[in-house]
């Protein structure tokens, strides 16, 4: 028995195959759904992810029996909110629970749609990200929208305004432009975090389709975002975006004809602007590490507890890309590294051997206190780097200063000088006068002394 | 000596003893009462080791004990060119060359001998009983000190007033492990060597007055007030026409060596040549030599109205050109200014105006007329009439005891802490005072009466010899009045003994970091919350994590705690402390700022609104908005007050309820009940119930609060993961 344990503790590590800084890409994803039709009617979409490896769990939002963590460790890499009409979710989840979910390190995708419930708004606030606060309102574009067979409302828009970024979205472009049917929200401008992946053409607006435009709509133009992405400081990413329908695969499949294009294309963006999009929010692609963070005096090899001013060192560090299934090394030109106490005392960007290993030489500042080296590195889609390493950097002691310098040249000479003038006076002749004057002098003065003591 | 005392002391039982020549006898007694005197000095000063146990006291005594260990780990070279890390973050701070080592080095000198002598015990022990054994020694200084002056009698009056004078024993209690503990030694020392050199003119005392002041050099900062009372007092005797050659040779042989030895001490360094603290000394050098010139000149020429006219050139010259030097050399920069401390000593508004981080330590404040009472008691009295006796019998001596007297009173006068380098000189004044009352006294006592005295052999000889010189024509209760004004001496004396020991009991030997008061019942309660606080981050905390706290306890933290800290009680760097200052004034989000720019993770507190402790920080907290204020003028000290009072409750100014400081130090105060009757945040240090009891932390949060709450630990949250 005990030896059956024994090799169960054994393949524990095997066991879990989840998040970790070797594989960051999510292995476990939970789908909670409003309904298990969606299940069926998005198969398109979860199928790619599946094919992708992914391990789905499909659940009610509101079944009781769910649960993001168990004894303390979260028994999910990501989680998929399909269900934008929950008002409570089952179990031991509920808004708090997802945003430390997330601050934990793992990625979200929410999807809303046009009766999102507040909970889920609530938690896309959290993230930076506000829906329209009038509950029936919707992206209408009336120059933007899809040619359908119906006139409609213009409430089907197709949009191809994307991000630019091939780390997000792949290299590969988008030709056709994404369908979308939802509501629309805006980046909270205190956000630094939150990006537009899709928005809105300047035609846009958002309002309620069905009733009359009184008052101006609170949302218009291409400050409306339709589908937005937050990489968390933890590198935790988040996909926010207002329609539900966009992943389902009726818009997978339909064709796409942007009002005012004379192109029509036979299947719309959305499954490739999905596909790639997915890809990032769980981590296969754009991730960094850095490993061996070095550096050492020009010479040496091993790493000193201390600088000197005015040493020579040599700096480098280890930058990898996930690329889904492997660590490929990172090639950039813009990876800089600071010498830091306070501000910046020395800045440098590295040079690559192009597998991955990142270098510089430098001399340290004439100044002595606590540096720090720091490799802030915040690209686009990738994940930031922010390493810093202490390191305190002392004064000369005070046998390493200079021995002789030249500026005290004339006084070793006045000494020497001194000794050899002098030398002559020692000359009995001189020293008998000396002495005879220094005699003089004291009896003079030993008149002086002899009364008061 | 040593040989005629030993066969006294081995035939004491025998009657033969009595036959002791009266010198013997005399020396006997003297050199009892100094044994005496000197194991008194030590004992006094021990009631905080045997109230509390073998701790080191206040703020300033853990640095020079953490280095120490460093020295004694190290060794010397390491300690020497020892860059420290950990303090003053992020700038450090070059430990070797920014402090007066003499302390550290008396003790780990101490500590290696007691090693070779084979008695291990543990430096901390050595740190704590320093300042007790060079209090002793310091008495027998005093002793020859005052004999040099007076005379012997003097002398060992000076050794007992010395010993429990409250003033100096405030500084040198055991634990009390601080530069003055050795440094009033070394000043008394190098007084007491130049005392000598002056009156015999020897090189020999000479240089060993420039030992003692190289001693007091590397020992403390007071060092300046030698270097210029020194000066001051050959100024004044060429002015009073005591030049002589003894002077000369004494003056030239200090300054001189002293000036170079002291140069050896790398904090000092060139400042003797170059600072306008130090020009004064350079200055009466020059003085001497031309004085020694014209004294030469005027010997070889016999016409007087020849030498009148070259006395007129040549001090005029003299001057013009020393003049000049001090101007070039002040406008080129190469002489400095004095410093702010300097001019804080000459004119006592001087920092209140200037230089708040001056002005905000307690101990540089005005002295109040009730410290010098306590401090010095009898002595207060003692002094103008020892004064009066030094100019009774003026010499070269007297002149510099004087001099000295009324300099460091005046000093003393000015800054609190300075009480205790007027407290040699008032207990030498007083001294000669006792010392000579109580002579004349009983000259009197025993002249009149022969017959009374011939009973008792001991003295017979002085009283006879003495006899011949008191004036037989006094008056008719002469005799009695002397003898009550005996009684009354001696009773005026035992009062200062007994206010000694007391002031030593209950105001010095506390050890400031253990607090103690007295429960409902009377009995005594101990607040150990400092060291509770320093243990919980030395043993809770990442070894390189920061902490932020007002710059009183930097020290500890460092020396307790073993953290890295922003500021420190080495209130080197102005601008530094004003950031921390204007951290602790800002509102959260702003102090956030401030925090992340200097890797701040933890963030320490000091607050006595539930043990009633006053002297938190929220006290000190005005002078955090003033040396703040200085350098950032976004804070505005009328911004903390109302209507010019600084308050904590409801009527306080709304930027004082909202403030870093205000949040840390009452955050979940409000829920508190700390005294029976009163509404739940009642704040006991300053009686009064707060004024914001709802405090939220948004970007801090608490990590370690104290049983007593006396220290409040709060960790500063990493940035906001989605924002």
């Amino acid at each position: 028995m005990s030896k059956l344990i024994f090799i169960f503790l054994a393949f524990i590590p095997l066991l879990c195959t989840s998040f970790t800084p070797e594989r960051p890409s999510d292995r476990r994803v939970l789908v909670l759904l409003d309904d298990f039709a969606v299940k069926s009617s998005h198969s398109l979409f979860f199928n790619s992810l599946k094919s992708r490896g992914f391990d789905l769990h499909f659940h009610l939002a509101d079944d009781p029996k769910i649960a993001l963590q168990r004894y303390g460790q979260y028994l999910y890499d990501a989680l998929i909110l399909f269900s934008p009409t929950v008002e409570r979710f089952g179990g031991s989840i509920d808004a708090a629970a997802i945003l430390d979910f997330v601050d934990s390190g793992h990625d979200l995708i929410v999807a809303a749609d046009s009766n999102a419930s507040d909970l889920i708004r609530e938690i896309a606030t959290e993230c930076g990200v506000d829906f329209d606060e009038d509950l029936a309102a919707m992206v209408v574009d009336h120059s933007g929208y899809a040619v359908s067979a119906t006139e409609g409302d213009h409430t089907l828009i197709a949009s191809d305004d994307f991000i630019k970024s091939d780390v997000i979205l792949g290299s590969k472009k988008i030709e056709a432009p994404v369908l979308f049917q939802g509501i629309g929200h805006s980046l909270n401008p205190t956000n630094r975090l939150v990006l537009k992946a899709l928005s809105a053409s300047p035609s846009a607006f958002s309002a309620n389709p069905k009733s009359k435009l009184t008052s101006p709509p609170s949302l218009t133009g291409s400050s409306i975002s339709l589908v937005s992405v937050i990489q968390a400081r933890n590198n935790a990413r988040i996909l926010v975006s207002g329609s539900l329908s966009m992943f389902s695969n009726r818009f997978f499949r339909s064709g796409v004809q942007k009002a005012g294009s004379p192109t029509k294309h036979e299947k719309s963006g959305n499954e490739q602007f999905f596909t790639e999009l997915s890809k990032w929010v769980f981590h296969e692609r754009g991730h960094l590490k850095a490993l061996q963070l070095q550096h050492h005096k020009v010479g040496e090899a091993s790493e000193p507890a201390i600088y000197r001013i005015n040493d020579d060192l040599e700096f480098s560090v280890e930058i990898f890309e996930w690329s889904g299934t492997s660590w490929e090394p990172y090639v950039a030109d813009d990876v800089q590294v600071q010498f830091y106490m306070m501000s910046p005392y020395v800045l440098k960007t590295l040079s690559t051997n192009g597998k991955g290993r990142y270098f510089t030489s430098f001399k340290v500042p004439d100044v002595y206190g606590v540096f720090q080296f720091k490799v802030e590195y915040e690209k686009l889609g990738y994940t930031s780097l922010s390493l810093s390493k202490q390191i305190p950097v002392r004064p000369f002691r005070h046998n390493e200063y200079e021995r002789f310098i030249p500026a005290a040249y004339p006084y070793y000479g006045a000494a020497f000088s001194m000794v050899r003038i002098s030398l002559p006076l020692f000359h009995s002749r001189w020293i008998k006068l000396i002495y005879k004057l220094g005699h003089d002098l004291c009896t003079r003065f030993g008149k002086i002394v002899q009364p008061s003591s | 000596m040593a040989q005629d005392l030993k066969p006294s002391i081995s035939s004491f039982s025998l009657p033969k003893t009595l036959k002791l020549k009266t010198k013997q006898q005399e020396l006997l007694i003297r050199v009892a009462t100094l044994a005496l005197i000197y194991v008194l000095a030590f004992i006094t000063r021990l009631f905080s080791v045997l109230r509390y146990e073998s701790m080191i006291h206040e703020f300033d005594p853990y640095f020079n004990y953490r280095t120490t260990l460093f020295l004694t780990r190290n060794g010397f070279a390491e300690f020497w060119n020892w860059f420290d890390s950990e303090s003053w973050y992020p700038l450090g701070r070059i430990i070797g060359g920014t402090l007066y080592p003499g302390l550290m080095l008396t003790a780990a000198a101490i500590h290696s001998l007691l090693r070779f002598l084979r008695l291990f015990v543990h430096i901390r022990e050595v740190c704590v009983l320093t300042a007790p054994f060079f209090a002793s020694n310091t008495t027998l200084v005093a002793y020859f000190f005052a004999k040099e002056v007076w005379d012997s009698g003097a002398g060992i009056v000076a050794a007992a007033l010395i010993a429990i004078c409250p003033g100096y024993i405030s500084r040198s209690v055991a634990g009390s492990y601080d530069n003055e503990g050795v440094a009033i030694f070394a000043l008394l020392l190098t007084f007491y060597l130049f005392v000598k050199a002056v009156n015999t003119g020897s090189l020999a005392w000479a240089l060993g007055s420039a030992f003692g002041y190289f001693y007091m050099v590397s020992a403390w900062g007071g060092y300046v007030f030698i270097i210029n009372l020194v000066p001051l007092y050959v100024l004044v005797l060429l002015v009073t026409g005591r030049y002589s050659l003894r002077l000369y040779v004494a003056y030239n042989c200090m300054y001189v060596l002293g000036m170079l030895l002291a140069m050896q001490i790398r904090f000092v360094g060139f400042q003797h040549v170059q600072s306008g603290e130090h020009m004064a000394s350079m200055g009466v050098f020059f003085l001497l030599q031309v004085f020694f010139f014209l004294d030469w000149v005027r010997h070889l020429l016999s016409d007087t109205k020849l030498f009148q006219s070259f006395l007129k050139i040549t001090v005029t010259s003299a001057v013009a050109v020393g003049a000049v030097a001090l101007g070039v050399g002040m406008a080129s920069g190469y002489i400095s200014p004095w410093t702010g401390r300097f001019y804080s000593l000459l004119d006592p508004t001087y920092a209140k105006d200037h230089i708040p981080i001056i002005a905000s330590v307690s101990e540089h404040q005005p002295t109040a007329w009730s410290s010098f009472m306590f401090d010095f008691h009898i002595l207060l009295f003692l002094f103008p009439s020892g004064l009066y006796f030094c100019f009774k019998r003026l010499s070269d001596a007297t002149i510099f005891l004087v001099m000295y007297g009324l300099t460091s009173m005046y000093f003393a006068g000015v800054m609190v802490r300075l009480i205790l380098v007027a407290t040699p000189a008032v207990c030498l004044i007083s001294a000669i005072a006792v010392s000579a009352t109580i002579k004349n006294l009983t000259r009197v006592v025993r002249a009149k009466s022969p017959a009374v005295q011939s009973g008792s052999t001991k003295g017979t000889s002085t009283a006879k010899s003495s006899s011949k010189g008191v004036v037989d024509n006094s008056q008719p209760f002469q005799r009695n009045g002397a003898i009550v004004l005996l009684l009354g001496a001696f009773y005026l004396l035992s009062r200062y003994a007994i206010h000694c020991t007391w002031v030593t009991s209950e105001a010095y030997s506390s050890p400031s970091i253990v607090l103690a008061a007295r429960g409902a019942h009377g009995q005594r309660v101990i607040f150990d919350d400092y060291r509770e606080a320093y243990f919980w981050l030395r043993q809770n905390t990442p070894p390189d994590a920061k902490v932020m706290s007002w710059w009183d306890y930097g020290y500890q933290i460092t020396a307790m705690g073993n953290r890295t800290v922003i500021v420190d009680n080495n209130t080197w760097n102005n601008t530094h402390i004003a950031t921390v200052g204007r951290a602790m004034s800002s509102y959260e989000d702003e102090a956030y700022e401030i925090m992340r720019s200097l890797d701040v993770d933890y963030v320490l507190v000091v607050f006595g609104g539930v043990t009633g402790y006053s002297s938190d920080d929220i006290n000190k907290f005005l002078w955090m908005v003033r040396i703040g204020g200085g350098v950032f003028p976004v804070i505005k000290e009328p911004d903390y007050l109302v209507n010019g009072e600084y308050r904590v409750d409801k009527g306080a100014a709304p930027k004082m309820l909202n403030c870093l400081m205000y949040k840390l130090s009452y955050y979940r105060f409000g829920e508190l009940t700390t005294e029976y009757g009163k509404p739940p945040g009642y704040d006991r240090a300053r009686g009064v119930e707060i004024g914001n009891k709802d405090i939220k932390l948004e970007y801090l949060e608490e990590a370690f609060t104290t049983q007593n709450w006396i220290v409040r630990i709060y960790k500063v949250k990493p940035p906001k993961n989605r924002w």
